[in-house]
């Protein structure tokens, strides 16, 4: 190898390091909220730590396949779900074919019969819930429904991240979005009421 | 007021909310809403209850993962 070669050679790996560095150091700074999604997708605190350090170790060996500039926390989701779907806790189906029940009124009438219908107009209406009974309620909803529940609602992703993420079509994330909110305000109902 | 234009509204609750609905249906509900106490308390309790849930349902990361997590960095295929 000639000198400028060998030049332009470790040039070239320098910038490669820097990539990696900034890839990593990025990737990082997103773990928080990665865990936030992973915590609510899990049923354990430790299970939660352990996805997302399988995550990262696999984030850290394949970050050239992802592209600069584009969603890092939707690449890392991405990966997170996929882990999650190959631990094999999904066995259980989501019923799909059950028919909508409520509409998306159904807890807000609620409170509004017991409480009266001004009742919906003070912001602390819903603050009887218990914390608990959320999560609980979170917990207890089919797979499929919970991970798009999770990544819009806790995640903050667009239709269109969740559809990628879970490599599903943006159809099918809506009618799982709607149908695991309107079962979270089912199973809330009993409470709020 | 229509019951159907409340039917409808109710339909466009979720995508209002998430900011996924076309400019003409923001447009159609914001119309619908203006003139509507019932719809527009149903959509504010919504609202609340969904800051709420994400509220309860967020457990910030465990302290020490991060480091482990930092630990991982420079590992090879």
């Amino acid at each position: 190898m000639s000198e400028p070669e060998a030049a332009t050679e470790a040039r070239e790996i320098a910038a490669g390091a820097r990539d990696r560095v900034r890839f990593e150091e990025e990737a990082l700074a997103l773990a928080d909220q990665v865990y936030r999604v992973a915590r609510r997708l899990v049923g354990s605190r430790e299970e939660a730590e352990d996805l997302v350090q399988d995550t990262y170790a696999r984030a850290f060996r394949s970050w050239r396949s992802y592209t600069p500039g584009t969603n890092l926390r939707a690449w890392l989701l991405r990966i997170l779900t996929n882990l999650n779907i190959d631990r094999g806790r999904r066995i259980q189906r989501a019923p799909d074919t059950q028919p909508l029940e409520e509409g998306d009124y159904y807890l807000a009438n609620k409170v509004a019969e017991t409480q009266g219908e001004q009742a919906l107009d003070q912001e602390r209406v819903v603050e009887r819930l218990s914390q608990d009974s959320i999560v609980d309620a979170l917990s207890s909803l089919p797979h499929d429904f919970r991970d798009v529940v999770v990544l819009v609602d806790i995640g903050d992703f667009s239709y269109a991240d969740a559809a990628q993420i879970l490599d599903i079509p943006i159809g099918t994330v809506m009618s799982r979005l709607h149908r695991g909110r309107r079962q979270l305000k089912a199973r809330l109902a009993d409470e709020a009421a | 007021m229509s019951h159907e234009d409340c039917e409808k509204c109710e339909e466009l609750l979720q995508g209002f909310l998430d900011r996924e609905l076309t400019p003409a249906e923001v447009a159609l509900a914001e119309s619908h809403l203006d003139g509507c106490d019932y719809c527009r308390r149903r959509y504010k309790f919504e609202e609340s209850l969904r800051r709420y849930v994400k509220l309860s349902a967020v457990e910030r990361m465990p302290p020490g993962l991060l480091e482990k997590l930092g630990q991982l960095r420079g590992i090879e295929m």
